[in-house]
């Protein structure tokens, strides 16, 4: 019930856009992996999968890939910062930055695996 | 709009019900004035009929909650130097909540969550039970401390989200009062808590927004009774006693 034509200023804080962020990029996964099986499924057939691994180096889709390294590492550190709060009773600032911590390990490693290929 | 001049604000108030309409004031503006004083400045001088609610003007007893400028907030302590945008104020009543009249609201369903939430001290078998020693470092103690003192003013209420998707979900005051209770160590149903609010509209709905917490004007974190309570309740469920 949004009423009194009232934008809600009361969802202005981090809580809120992190779960925002968190769905989003759930979403972005969640749209992203069944494409992702797909082209393992081409691995299969050389000339389809030739024909993939050529329109995956375009730049725009290697600047998607980026973003959903992205996405997916928000999205873990998203999780974690649930866990902190609901199961180990942390504060908000100390579930942050758990959630930093691990979206810098988990974003580096991910970016160090995608320089690899 | 134009910016008014320093001494004057420009004050949008709801009027009527849920579909009612804003409309405008002009209030002089003073030192020290807060919100709550500006809609008695126009109660008494402008608009006779304006409906409102207050009672102590001082923060204790939690009935002059409204909308201020998009956010609930408490008005009797909040400076309008604070939250006035070029001196403008929009005052609207609390959302999630029906609208009796212009900032008056039911707190009726609010209330009513309180009990179904089982926020209140169900006694012992015996004197012994109901008056057992609690040590003030107790970690349940503790834990109820943190949450006790509620003023069931209805701001995390009328911020929460998941109410405003799900109006029969018991929200964060009552379930932070139900985590209150559930720390009672002299209660004498202690898991009648965990039952109460492992409902279908009880605590397992919260969504960890923590706009309850933000917008508490007395600084308490239902989110984090919220959780106690989901932890509770996962442990109860595992050993079978939600069940009994």
């Amino acid at each position: 019930m949004s009423a009194f034509g009232i934008t809600r200023a009361s969802r202005a804080h981090a809580g809120f856009v992190a779960a925002i962020v968190h769905r989003v990029s759930g979403l972005a996964l969640a749209i992203f992996l069944p494409l992702h099986f797909l082209s393992l499924g081409l691995a299969f057939e050389q000339e389809a999968f030739d024909g993939f691994i050529a329109w995956a180096n375009n730049p725009l889709v290697k600047v998607s890939e980026a973003l959903l390294v992205a996405a997916l590492t928000v999205h873990f550190a998203g999780g974690l910062r649930l866990l902190a709060v609901e199961f180990f009773g942390l504060t908000r600032a100390q579930a942050v930055w758990i959630a930093c911590a691990f979206a810098f390990g988990i974003g580096a490693g991910l970016l160090f695996l995608l320089r690899a290929f | 709009m134009s910016s008014s001049p320093d001494n004057l604000l420009q004050v949008k108030i709801w009027r009527g019900c849920a579909d009612g309409a804003y409309e405008d004031y002009v209030v002089p503006q003073q030192d020290n004035q807060t919100v709550l004083d500006v809609v008695t400045y126009i109660q008494r001088n402008l608009d006779a009929a304006l409906a409102y609610r207050f009672a102590c003007r001082v923060g204790v007893c939690g009935s002059c909650a409204m909308t201020v400028n998009g956010r609930p907030r408490w008005t009797c302590r909040t400076h309008v130097s604070r939250v006035a945008k070029n001196g403008m104020l929009e005052i609207a009543p609390l959302q999630n909540l029906p609208v009796i009249r212009d900032l008056v609201t039911d707190m009726t369903p609010f209330f009513e969550k309180w009990q179904e939430a089982r926020g209140r001290f169900v006694p012992g078998e015996g004197p012994k039970d109901t008056l057992a020693r609690v040590p003030p470092e107790q970690k349940e103690r503790a834990a109820a401390s943190a949450a006790i003192e509620c003023i069931n003013c209805g701001v995390c209420y009328s911020a929460c989200d998941v109410v405003a998707w799900r109006d029969d979900y018991l929200g964060p005051a009552a379930l932070n009062r139900a985590w209150a209770a559930y720390n009672d160590v002299r209660d004498g149903d202690r898991v009648g808590v965990l039952k109460a609010v492992s409902t279908g509209t009880g605590c397992n709905n919260c969504h960890t927004h923590q706009s309850c917490a933000e917008h508490c004007p007395v600084a308490l974190n239902p989110t984090f009774s919220i959780a106690g309570l989901k932890r509770a309740t996962l442990k109860a469920s595992v050993k079978g006693e939600l069940s009994k």
